[in-house]
């Protein structure tokens, strides 16, 4: 297989304690759909077992979906988890219930892009696909 | 190939990472072979140097038959007992999209940061048997990272997961009572490949059942070898199942080996501990019959088969010429002026001469 026609492989990750992985879900089939290899890990996710995991398989992307409210804390912990693994290179995105400023914020902490509720998946697809595009052509 | 034959650079600090035994430096590596991209089989050729050394162990079986769990199970047990454990888990890839969900880490979140555990989930991309196509080339690799165990979990898709035996040298086949009955294992091929049968979700209804029927068609399948023996018609294989039925020994496979049929419950660990044993038991038979030896003779036959058919089908279809003939081919066909073999019949001709 020739390395232009790689298969993007992403982690749909749900931390934290709260029961709601419909959105997760829906975004993995989607990201399925969409071609991605997508490694689905269920709920309750640490940011360790989450870091474990995108490290393991090797992924591309870090998909989180927070709608716990603790954001503020799993997004730069994740990050930070990440770098010390030497998987520096992960993009690390998600959705969830975030407010303007505080996407603003994590995005200054080397987050990538956050989507809100109501937002198509096709945006998210497209944004990761836009993203590994760009990669492959700078390494 | 030598130790000195790597593409790039790169490929030689991943390699200097990979024998430090760095996480990363494993999963970039299974990438590589993976995506078969370039330098896979001389990075594959240098680490695997030494040879084999790890048990493999196979779990195959349905979907839902609890594959993932039993492995978790069994992980959980053999890191216990301080091994060092790599697992693979396969799932399926959509035909449609190109893209897979793999799901099977779900049930394995408890072991998930135990740093003595490295867990890999393959999509099978297009291959068929249960396994991806470098599925047995990935397991190479972790053997080759010194883990004592690697435990791979094929694909649940019922009657095509015969790879599995070319990748693990014990064969798990877990099964439910919701599986169907010993036919279906029978119809699926599943009786040539089993080393061990394990009937889990044993609580519910029909397992006994499902436990008798097993044992019933192994000894029917044992029976069987003595097919080619003639004047053997005479034989009341009525009797000789009611016999064994009343006494119900394990019944021994073509090279000796008795394969039992275990009950469990992964989720209680039920029938854990039984399982190990056998497992630990079918090793000790692999290594002291010669049939370990004997595997692996198999196993390497049929690598450097695939291998050779990898490179021939690289080096035809990169040839401009075949894709010429290729095309020509087609348009002939398409003009009703040719058929596929005459097509095919040059591009061979191109190829040997």
């Amino acid at each position: 297989m020739a390395d232009d026609d790689r298969k993007i492989r992403i982690l749909v990750a749900k931390p934290g304690l709260d029961g709601h992985d419909r959105g997760a879900k829906v975004i993995a089939s989607a990201f399925r759909d969409a071609g991605f290899e997508v490694i689905y890990t269920g709920l309750h996710q640490t940011p360790e077992m989450i870091v474990a995991a995108a490290v393991q398989e090797d992924v591309d992307v870090v998909a989180m979906s927070v709608l716990s409210g603790a954001h503020m804390t799993l997004f730069p912990r994740v990050r930070e988890l990440l770098a010390e693994a030497g998987a520096d290179h992960v993009l690390l995105t998600g959705g969830g219930i975030i407010p303007e400023e505080d996407v603003t914020a994590l995005e200054e902490q080397g987050i990538g892009r956050l989507f809100g509720p109501g937002t198509p998946t096709t945006a998210a697809i497209d944004y990761v696909k836009e993203w590994f595009a760009t990669r492959q052509q700078t390494t | 190939m030598t130790e000195t034959t790597l593409r790039s650079p790169a490929d030689e600090a991943l390699l200097e990472r990979f024998r430090a035994r760095k996480p990363v430096a494993l999963a970039r590596a299974i990438s590589m072979v993976e995506d078969e991209r370039p330098g896979f089989q001389d990075f594959l050729h240098t680490v695997m140097a030494d040879g084999p050394s790890a048990r493999r162990v196979g779990f195959t079986g349905p979907p839902g038959a609890g594959k993932s769990s039993l492995v978790a199970a069994v992980a959980t047990a053999y890191r216990t007992a301080e091994e060092q454990v790599g697992v693979v888990a396969v799932d399926p890839t959509s035909p449609y999209s190109g893209g897979a969900l793999l799901g099977d880490r779900i049930r394995m979140n408890d072991i998930a940061t135990d740093p003595g555990i490295f867990i890999r989930s393959m999509a099978t991309r297009g291959s068929l048997g249960g396994l991806a196509t470098t599925t047995k080339e990935v397991v190479d690799l972790m053997d080759a990272f010194r883990f004592d165990r690697i435990l791979v979990e094929t694909v649940g898709v019922g009657q095509t997961e015969l790879e599995i035996t070319a990748a693990a040298d014990t064969v798990v086949v877990v099964l439910v009572p919701e599986s169907g009955d010993a036919i279906q294992a029978m119809k699926a091929g599943l009786m040539e490949i089993a080393d061990v049968f394990v009937v889990n979700k044993a609580d519910r209804p029909g397992a006994a059942r499902l436990v008798k029927e097993l044992r019933q068609a192994l000894h029917l399948r044992a029976g069987s070898a003595m097919k080619d023996v003639p004047a053997h018609h005479g034989v009341d294989l009525g009797r000789a199942l009611k016999r064994e039925r009343t006494e119900d020994p394990p019944a021994p496979d073509r090279e000796g080996w008795e394969i039992p049929v275990l009950t469990s419950n992964a989720l209680t660990g039920e029938g854990l501990e039984e399982l190990l044993e056998t497992i630990a038991h079918h090793r000790t038979w692999l290594t002291e019959g010669g049939a370990l030896e004997e595997r692996r003779r198999e196993r390497a036959a049929r690598r450097i088969r695939d291998v050779v058919d990898r490179g021939l089908r690289r080096v035809a279809w990169r040839s401009e010429r075949v894709r010429a003939l290729l095309d020509e081919g087609v348009e002939r066909i398409a003009r009703g002026g040719g058929t596929p073999y005459s097509a095919a019949d040059e591009i061979l001709g191109a190829l040997l001469r």
